[in-house]
């Protein structure tokens, strides 16, 4: 079993694709319940604890990536080679068991973990998006297009998605979610914006421009072994 | 059970938990102040950079 997540559709690629898409509708079968079961749940409880509880999570996830995409962009933490990772998953999947007759159970396995647990941090974000504004159902939509979208990709492509700028994508997600998880965390524990709403692209925008200048500092000050560096937003290679 | 209890922690705190550490008291000191009737929502937009920068110098390491 390999020690990290491999992406369903290098398995689809290097084992039985139809394994793999088993594993992959099993996990999303399994989010879908979730969903169903927790979005209830959360617009049950009283808006200003909602928020809080809410806002908190929402900024611990939002630093997190933030923090990431700041030492990668900084070259303080290697970027992820999608290439690299892709050649080192096919080869752990070749040299895994091979598949007999029937279900590829270390195909089904591996993109079952792979989705449950890359979308359980996507489904939270999403219901507690959604619970904030008091329409799960849309927020789950919009939610259920992208994941079919990314799906839909992954299967026509079937290679490694090499030119996402992902970091760029982290760095701005980071912002996003942080900003948010400010705005209704303080909102939770009795605060009041000047402004309510008008106040989160002033939120948005000062983390941004303090998480560059972030990117900066860590430039400046990283010890550690070159690595690849990654462009942020408006900061010169 | 202990496994449970570590993806959970892991799944929350990640991969520095004075973020999260930071989150808590931020947003403690927010609703300590907004229970005493004083303007509150400066608190976080400060203290989270504040920990932000904490977390990505130990990341960097000892100069």
């Amino acid at each position: 079993m390999p020690t990290h997540a491999s992406s369903p559709s290098t398995i689809a690629r290097t084992r039985k694709a139809s394994s793999a898409l088993a594993g992959t509708g099993a996990a999303l079968a399994v989010l879908a319940v979730a969903a169903a079961v927790l979005g209830p749940a959360l617009t049950s409880l009283p808006i200003s604890v909602l928020r809080l509880v809410v806002g908190g999570l929402l900024l611990v996830f939002g630093l997190q990536w933030l923090r990431k995409a700041i030492l990668r962009a900084a070259g303080a933490k290697a970027l992820h080679d999608e290439e690299a990772i892709f050649a080192e998953q096919a080869a752990e999947a070749e040299d895994a068991p091979p598949p007999g007759e029937g279900l590829d159970r270390y195909a089904f396995a591996i993109c079952f973990k792979a989705v449950a647990l890359e979308g359980l941090e996507v489904l939270f974000i999403v219901l507690t998006f959604g619970a904030n504004q008091h329409d799960v159902g849309l927020a789950a939509l919009a939610a259920a297009a992208a994941v079919l979208a990314v799906l839909g990709l992954g299967l026509a492509v079937r290679a490694p998605l090499a030119r996402v700028p992902e970091n760029t994508m982290k760095f701005a997600v980071g912002v996003l979610l942080s900003a948010f998880g400010i705005f209704w965390g303080a909102e939770g524990a009795g605060a009041s914006w000047p402004g309510n709403e008008a106040s989160l692209p002033f939120l948005v925008a000062f983390l941004a421009l303090t998480a560059l200048a972030l990117v900066r500092y860590a430039r400046g000050a990283r010890r550690t072994v070159p690595a690849p560096v990654a462009p942020a937003p408006g900061v010169e290679a | 059970m202990t496994a449970f209890l570590r993806a959970v922690w892991e799944f929350v705190v990640g991969d520095d938990w004075l973020l999260a550490l930071g989150v808590t008291i931020a947003l403690g000191i927010t609703a300590l102040l907004a229970a005493a009737d004083i303007a509150a929502w400066w608190v976080a937009p400060v203290l989270i950079p504040v920990f932000l920068v904490a977390s990505i110098r130990r990341a960097l390491g000892p100069r």
